[in-house]
């Protein structure tokens, strides 16, 4: 369960958001400068909130009245950018890899064969992200985040970058993950049809404030 | 005209040793003060800034004066380090190495400081979120992200260290087998009649050096940057 109760000033622009959200796939929703990308930013502790709570599972990760902030590297949340961010001097496979490293898991083959089973990049492998496509780099992104088992998935627009024929490229891998991998996830877009196919949970962010919560017909229009 | 003698020779290898050692050295500490210029804000960064700049802008006779000030057997920081440590930095060839080191500082510190300052700090972030520590993210991604500058920054800073004059000369004076390196071998050579043949010989082989160090760096470089864009 993720509870996120924060207010952050980011010059004129200022965000107060409160949710708690049990699905397996929280839609963050809104149009852009909404304040979604900074919002996913606190939960990944790349950003520091002015003041309140952050919280997975009961767990505190930032409680500004008792001075905690547990350091990004030490969350174990994983995150997929819209820029898909994959290493430019190691190949796939060495990108695949790298969480598991930073946290010193075991090897874990299985997993490993299923992630890449799933998000069909076994023959990309050897590659490195240079020579890959875009839908092609954001399979990689997403299995990188995911072999690093963490307990919560951030999705920034992960595909965001991509033109209209790659998005229904990579959206039924999305769906996949969702269905397969019992990680809960809290999706970003600004587009309704993604979050009615992905979304479990929706929050409704509207200039830096939460406008509404609740199941997918909060998108309905009215 | 191109025999070499044995005395060339040994000024020829001991400016190797002088620049190699005084680039080893200096690249950790470059790397280290470059990443804290690229990526930190702390009081008085500007003072630091102009401080490894000084050696660019100082007449480098009073670099080496300084020098011998600090380090030499009487200075505070020769004579704590003679005493204690046995290191002896005046009229050796690790002063060479020293004064060196620090008048290519400069020249050292620039390009990685604008590499690192030139790697995508998105790249470290999606280090963090995937568990890497700040210690790892630098060696991981920011380093190598950064090594053509290192590289580059490794061969102006050597290629300086190896023609380093007016600052050896005034710390370590010039003696032959020890602190005589090709700069001060030819600037002799010059002093004594009859020596213009050895000193053009000193000349070639500098040129040379520094030409070969220039397209060394160029290949390092431009493989550094294939290996970072795909293969």
């Amino acid at each position: 369960m993720l509870r996120v109760d924060v207010t952050k000033k980011l010059g004129e622009f200022s965000i107060e958001a409160t949710f708690e959200s049990e699905g397996r796939v929280t839609g963050l929703f809104g149009a852009s400068g909404a304040g979604k990308t900074s919002l996913v930013n606190m939960i990944a502790g790349l950003l520091r909130p002015d003041r309140g709570t952050i919280a997975i599972d009961g767990e505190l990760l930032d409680d500004t009245e008792k001075g905690i902030h547990v350091p990004t590297w030490r969350r174990r949340i994983g995150y997929v950018f819209q820029d898909a961010r994959l290493f430019p001097h190691l190949d796939v496979r060495q990108n695949l890899d790298y969480g598991r490293r930073m946290n010193a898991l075991a090897d874990d083959p299985d997993q490993r064969k299923r992630v890449t089973d799933l998000l069909d990049i076994g023959q990309l492998l050897d590659r490195r992200p240079g020579k890959l496509s875009g839908g092609e780099r954001q399979r990689v992104a997403l299995g990188r985040a995911l072999l690093a088992k963490p307990r919560l998935l951030l999705l920034d627009e992960p595909l965001g970058a991509l033109d209209e024929g790659r998005r229904a490229e990579i959206l039924p891998y999305l769906v996949r993950l969702r269905d397969e991998a019992r990680i809960p996830m809290v999706y970003v877009s600004h587009d309704a049809a993604e979050m009615r196919q992905l979304a479990t949970q929706i929050v409704l962010l509207q200039r830096g404030r939460v406008s509404s919560f609740g199941g997918v017909k909060v998108l309905s229009p009215s | 005209m191109f025999d070499i003698t044995p005395t060339e020779w040994t000024a020829i290898l001991l400016s190797i040793r002088v620049a190699t050692v005084a680039t080893l050295v200096a690249t950790p500490l470059g790397i280290a003060l470059a990443f804290l210029l690229a990526r930190r804000d702390f009081w008085g960064k500007s003072l630091v800034d102009a401080l490894v700049h000084l050696p660019l802008v100082l007449p480098p006779v009073v670099t080496g004066y300084l020098l011998l000030l600090a380090f030499g057997r009487r200075g505070p920081i020769g004579a704590f380090l003679a005493d204690h440590l046995g290191i002896v930095f005046a009229f050796r060839w690790t002063g060479a190495a020293l004064s060196c080191g620090v008048m290519s500082f400069p020249l050292l510190v620039r390009p990685i400081r604008l590499s690192i300052e030139a790697v995508d700090r998105k790249l470290e972030q999606a280090a963090e979120t995937l568990g890497a520590a700040p210690w790892r993210v630098f060696f991981n991604v920011t380093l190598p992200l950064a090594l053509p500058g290192v590289l580059a920054g490794m061969v102006l800073g050597f290629a300086k260290a190896i023609g380093e004059f007016g600052a050896t000369i005034t710390f370590v004076s010039n003696i032959p087998g020890e602190t005589q390196t090709i700069s001060s071998a030819i600037y002799s050579l010059i002093q004594t009649p009859d020596g213009d043949a050895a000193a053009l010989r000193l000349v070639v082989v500098s040129a040379i050096i520094a030409i070969a160090a220039l397209i060394g760096a160029e290949m390092f470089a431009r493989r550094a940057t294939q290996r970072l864009h795909g293969n």
